[in-house]
């Protein structure tokens, strides 16, 4: 068995613009997600919008730099993950396939193992 | 060539895609199968040429391939356990063909066709891998350096065992899925090969054989899939009419203008008898239809005789299931035959604006024969101009060329 990280990418007006009901409905599309993955389902988190987050890199001079916004600003911006087990990429995939992402679509990434 | 060395060559061209399946099977490990498997091709080449070629050589190639890899296997057990395997399940049952050997090929050409790598690496692996072709080969087919598409396949084979896309013929629900894919990448090679890109030949013989030899190999693995006879049936009625494609002087001529008494009726029959087969599945799916139009031309005894009614509304069905731009392009050109070059040029210029025929030459190049048709040779000669500056082709520059100058200026 291997890990694999799904990496959920979404328009974030999308969610921005969404009324209650929507939202309700993607809560319970992720319960359902959840439900149907049982123990392949190792953990996850959904995160706050990208408009709250720092970036730090090098400054190359011995410092860094601190940045206001994502490290790269996309049209669909990571918004989530799972991490999730299976046996093969097939069947990462299909498990990604019911992961919910109503505003964009899901990557899925081995995860690396080392030793 | 010695008979041995024949042989090899021959069994090369046939069995190498089975005799690797077979030996990844031992290896788990591609790069490993494929050194096990020249290995058994070089051994073959003295052994046959010393005790006689064997009754069944791809049996002989397997058990020699095979052999090979069992020993470096248990040799490297340490080695292997850090590498990252590739992932498989129960066997496929024993072939008789090749003695008690599985035939793997389906599981080999599902892997090099995974929607999970590049579509140019699919097409890449498949020919390294299935068809056996050197990277230097592979290299040529696409006019790219060696070190590029060396490191293109190496990307992809690591992407393989990094992901674990798996060496298994995929579930019943997901095969129909994974199969057009494996006939979008010999279509591909198909299309390719037929009509070179770029360059001064316009087919490249060597792409559309391998095509071929994809498409009937697939076949045999997937008698009763419709769209499986119905690309090979694409395949046979096009290339048909490979010997009548170019003139003497190596210009090319038309549909119009081959001597189709030098079509090769024995691909023509081949394919015709597979797209009546294909013909009663419900509904019909792209190449089905696609060689249903090519049949129509085989059938016709001449130009004018072609039922180009019946093309029209094969295409008005292709265009519904493969709503292609190029399709509908190719539409409006049997619309203009069928109707007349009014009707045809109308159903151009409705396509006048879809970005995905902006730069591509067959737009103008049929509006250009269209408005010659209708005597209005200004506009006729501004379009072919356009044309020639888009295509790449020698062959099909030369012959816009030549119609240009016919308008005189």
């Amino acid at each position: 068995m291997s890990q694999y990280l799904v990496l959920i990418y979404e328009d974030e007006s999308g969610w921005a613009n969404a009324d209650e009901a929507a939202i309700n409905q993607a809560m319970q599309e992720h319960g359902a997600f959840a439900a149907g993955a049982g123990a392949a389902l190792k953990g996850g988190e959904a995160l706050k919008p990208t408009s709250t987050a720092t970036t730090i890199r090098k400054d190359g001079v011995g410092g860094f730099t601190v940045t206001d916004g994502p490290f790269v600003e996309t049209k669909e911006a990571l918004g989530g993950f799972y991490i999730v087990e299976a046996a093969d990429l097939d069947e990462a995939i299909a498990l990604a396939k019911t992961v919910p992402a109503p505003f964009g679509g899901v990557e899925v990434r081995p995860v690396q193992v080392y030793g | 060539m010695s008979a041995a060395a024949t042989a090899v060559a021959v069994a090369h061209r046939r069995e190498w895609a089975f005799v690797l399946a077979a030996t990844v099977r031992v290896t788990r490990d591609l790069d490993l199968a494929e050194e096990c498997v020249q290995d058994a091709y070089a051994q073959a080449l003295t052994a046959w040429a010393a005790n006689g070629v064997p009754a069944k050589p791809g049996a002989w190639l397997t058990t020699v391939a095979r052999r090979r890899a069992l020993d470096l296997v248990r040799r490297e057990a340490t080695l292997r356990r850090a590498l990252p395997l590739l992932v498989e399940d129960e066997a496929a049952p024993p072939s008789a063909e090749h003695d008690r050997f599985p035939d793997d090929r389906l599981r080999l050409i599902c892997t090099c066709c995974h929607p999970a790598l590049a579509a140019e690496a699919q097409v890449a692996l498949t020919l390294r891998l299935v068809c056996g072709l050197t990277t230097a080969e592979v290299a040529r087919a696409f006019l790219v350096s060696e070190p590029t598409m060396a490191a293109r396949i190496t990307r992809a084979k690591k992407k393989i065992a990094a992901a674990r896309i798996p060496y298994r013929v995929p579930h019943p629900d997901e095969l129909p899925a994974r199969i057009e894919g494996v006939l979008a990448v010999v279509h591909l090679l198909f299309t390719t090969g037929h009509t070179a890109p770029v360059g001064a030949d316009l087919v490249r013989r060597d792409l559309v054989e391998r095509a071929l030899d994809l498409a009937r190999m697939v076949r045999t693995l997937l008698p009763d899939d419709a769209d499986v006879g119905a690309l090979l049936a694409l395949i046979l009625l096009t290339d048909a009419r490979r010997a009548t494609r170019v003139g003497a002087d190596g210009r090319l001529l038309l549909l119009s203008e081959q001597d189709r008494a030098r079509w090769d009726r024995a691909a023509i029959e081949e394919g015709l008898a597979l797209v009546r087969q294909a013909l009663t599945r419900r509904p019909p799916g792209r190449y089905v239809l696609e060689a249903a139009i090519a049949a129509v031309h085989a059938e016709a005894p001449a130009w004018a005789a072609t039922d180009w009614e019946e093309v029209v509304g094969l295409y008005d069905l292709l265009v519904q299931v493969w709503p292609s731009p190029v399709v509908a392009l190719n539409r409006a050109v049997a619309v203009g035959l069928a109707h007349g070059p009014a009707a045809g040029l109308s159903a151009l210029d409705a396509l006048a604006a879809e970005p995905q025929l902006a730069g591509y030459a067959y737009l103008p190049a049929a509006r250009a024969d269209f408005l010659r048709r209708l005597g209005r040779a200004d506009e006729a000669r501004t379009a072919y101009e356009e044309a020639v500056l888009l295509t790449e082709n020698d062959v099909e520059r030369a012959f816009l060329a030549d119609r240009l100058a016919r308008l005189g200026g």
